[in-house]
């Protein structure tokens, strides 16, 4: 289903025979890059379940806040992305590392706290990193990283750079002031942002009905005059792929903000250590899980294309796992930050004494 | 030499900084077409166009991390706060992604961005628009704090902080921008982290920034004919970094130490000051170290009170010799 704003600036119209395999973007797909979404969308679980075990081990601290059961919307969404593109999201970013060609090494690292991770073992699980791939993060602060999001469509259109940023949040971060002020300078300005509301049901453990006034989320991009669809079957990359790139279209052609909603799932808590029976069952679970599990769906879709055999699955999950497994290697043979490591990478110019201008101290112990 | 205003030295420092770098972006609530609400900006939408002077909406939470986020990406905004109390509601923006994101990423990424605007109080405008808060953002590691108090200092300081690839927090005065003082016409910078001795003495070293240090000046020059006391007055022109070597050599030159500043006393630039001098310096302190901040309330309105709620040069004035007895 896809609504039409009530401005004039109208979404695509309405088409009850819709099939997402047949979209232009999803049409001329070859056999190798649907095994690549299959097998990216693997890697992701496989890499996650790796996580979930060092941290049920002790070995992560803090928070783990896994993606499994969404997959399909990271690697849908940055397959779509040209070499202009950009992306930020926030805590639960393990998925969009992955997507967008970070290693599971560097990744694993960063949740033990290593130096070898990402960030030096500075920003840990909610905050990876890497501008090389136009990964901006990585934020903990829900809805805190959409403004920011928003700033690089803004320097992107600066600079005359025909990109566009594939803003993320969660379903709980549309009630932040923040996150209305950027569709608000994004309208007013017409920056090339495409906002990305992954709803997986549960803003931690409070239903969408039971936090968002209104029917749909992304529906209120219509009070500040922007396009707007939801993607029903976020569990369906090719239904993702077709709506996000038309919306990075509209970013690259008209530089037009847009805000995407994809419904979606999450299969563990907000964060695996917080307990889920107090605002779901566990059927709830199941039943999504049997019915709706995204990589599960394109597998078989692949096998009865016979794109996918039951060997090359095979060799596809053994690879991840042990990949995965590597890293967990990999990470806990990794070395600690060491105590000197804690105050640097705090200003620029103490990293890079031979540019320093300013005089004086800038620490205080 | 040029006699020109605050004001004056600070719209220089962003003209100059505009024509040399074409990503330096100036954003604000009425920075163009209204020529800025305190005229700092003026005559700059008119020279640079709408592209790098820019009105935003009353929105500071959004443009403030907007321009964080452009920052991220290589731009060099600067960014004006119409008030500077108004950076609470853009607090997330400035005090998680700013000061923590190049920390987050190991070092990946940088924010040269500037926020700039007045913080004072003094001006009859009531507890939310009078807010000093040097100490508030200078707790943070990874921003910096800047704060002129001529209109020499307001340009080569500026200048410093927009080509600076960290996070600068500058902290101008609506009082202070129409005072007047020589600024050269050929190019030159204020390194950030650069105390100035601003009147030099051997008995008492009243040290301070911002307008204080203006308050200072006249209490020195009131010791001086009363008492003949030979007050050394020191501009701390900048809180983070903090030019410790010249604040402490002062200390052991005059063994008596007098902080002033216009924001609340508690956890404040001058607590802060007094617990490094006492750690670096204690043995050559010949008598307590005293304050001159503002009386511990939020601002009043009432426009006589507010004046005496805040340092007056008579207040430091007998601060100064309570320090001496």
């Amino acid at each position: 289903m896809i609504k039409k704003t009530p401005s004039s600036r109208k979404t695509e119209v309405t088409d009850s025979g819709y099939d997402a395999r047949q979209a232009p973007v999803n049409a001329k797909l070859g056999r190798d890059e649907k095994i690549e979404f299959f097998r990216d969308m693997l890697r992701i679980r496989r890499f996650e379940e790796r996580c979930l075990r060092s941290y049920q081990g002790g070995k992560i601290g803090g928070f783990l806040h896994l993606y499994i059961g969404q997959e399909s919307v990271a690697v849908g969404c940055v397959s779509v992305m040209g070499g202009d593109d950009h992306i930020i999201t926030a805590y639960r970013d393990h998925g969009h590392g992955l997507a967008v060609g970070m290693g599971m090494n560097e990744m694993m690292a960063e949740n033990y706290g290593k130096y070898t991770g990402c960030s030096k073992g500075k920003g840990g699980s909610m905050h990876y990193f890497d501008p090389s791939r136009h990964y901006w993060g990585g934020h903990g602060i829900v809805g805190g990283q959409v403004p920011l999001g928003t700033g690089i469509a803004y320097a992107l259109k600066y600079k005359g750079i025909k990109g566009a940023c594939l803003t993320f949040m969660g379903d709980g971060a549309v009630n932040q002031g923040a996150v209305h002020e950027s569709y608000n300078l994004a309208a007013l300005w017409d920056l090339p942002v495409v906002y990305i509301i992954e709803n997986n049901g549960y803003s931690m453990g409070t239903s969408q009905e039971r936090s968002s006034a209104g029917e749909s989320l992304a529906g209120r991009a219509a009070g500040y005059g922007m396009n707007w669809s939801i993607v029903e079957n976020g569990h369906d990359v090719y239904e993702v792929r077709d709506k996000v790139s038309k919306a990075l279209k509209l970013a690259h052609d008209q530089c037009k903000p847009s805000v995407l909603e994809i419904r979606t799932y999450r299969y563990r808590g907000h964060s695996v250590a917080d307990p889920d029976s107090t605002y779901r069952d566990k059927s709830e679970i199941e039943e999504y899980k049997s019915t709706k599990d995204p990589i599960m769906l394109y597998q078989n879709a692949l096998v009865a294309e016979g794109v996918l055999t039951d060997e090359i699955i095979k060799k596809i999950d053994d690879s991840a796992r042990a990949e995965a497994e590597t890293s967990a290697q990999f990470a806990e043979q990794s070395p600690y930050p060491t105590l000197e490591d804690i105050k640097k990478d705090v200003y620029w110019e103490v990293d890079n004494p031979q540019d320093k201008k300013s005089v004086g101290n800038l620490f205080f112990d | 030499m040029p006699v020109i205003t605050y004001r004056e030295a600070l719209r220089h420092a962003m003209d100059e900084e505009l024509n040399r770098d074409p990503n330096v972006v100036i954003m604000g609530e009425e920075v163009g077409q209204f020529h800025g609400a305190y005229k700092v900006t003026e005559g700059l939408l008119a020279k640079y166009g709408p592209k790098r002077i820019v009105d935003t909406p009353i929105s500071e939470a959004g443009f403030l991390g907007m321009g964080i986020g452009s920052a991220m990406l290589g731009l060099r905004p600067v960014m004006e706060l119409m008030f500077f109390s108004f950076y609470s509601v853009a607090f997330d923006q400035i005090f998680n992604n700013a000061a923590n994101i190049r920390y987050m990423s190991g070092g990946l990424i940088n924010c040269p961005i500037v926020i700039r605007g007045p913080a004072n109080g003094g001006t009859n405008v009531g507890a939310t628009h009078s807010h000093t808060p040097e100490s508030i953002a200078a707790y943070h590691p990874g921003i910096k704090v800047v704060v002129p108090s001529t209109p020499y200092d307001a340009k080569g300081l500026l200048k410093s902080a927009i080509r600076d690839n960290d996070p600068v927090m500058f902290m101008e005065n609506t009082i202070l921008y129409g005072e007047m003082g020589e600024v050269p016409t050929e190019e030159y910078l204020v390194p950030l982290g650069s105390a100035k001795v601003m009147r030099e003495g051997k008995d008492i070293s009243i040290i301070g920034h911002g307008r204080a240090i203006q308050m200072a000046l006249k209490s020195a020059d009131m010791l001086k004919e009363k008492h003949n006391i030979n007050a050394e007055v020191v501009d701390l022109r900048s809180i983070r970094p903090l030019d410790e070597a010249t604040i402490l050599a002062s200390v052991k030159k005059t063994n008596r130490v007098l902080l002033v500043e216009e924001a609340k006393p508690f956890c404040s630039v001058s607590a802060m000051l007094a617990c490094i001098i006492q750690e670096k310096a204690f043995d050559y302190l010949d008598a307590p170290i005293r304050r001159v901040t503002s009386m511990d309330a939020p601002a009043i309105y009432s426009p006589p009170l507010e004046k005496e709620q805040l340092p007056t040069p008579q207040k430091i004035f007998d601060a100064a010799l309570a320090v001496l007895k």
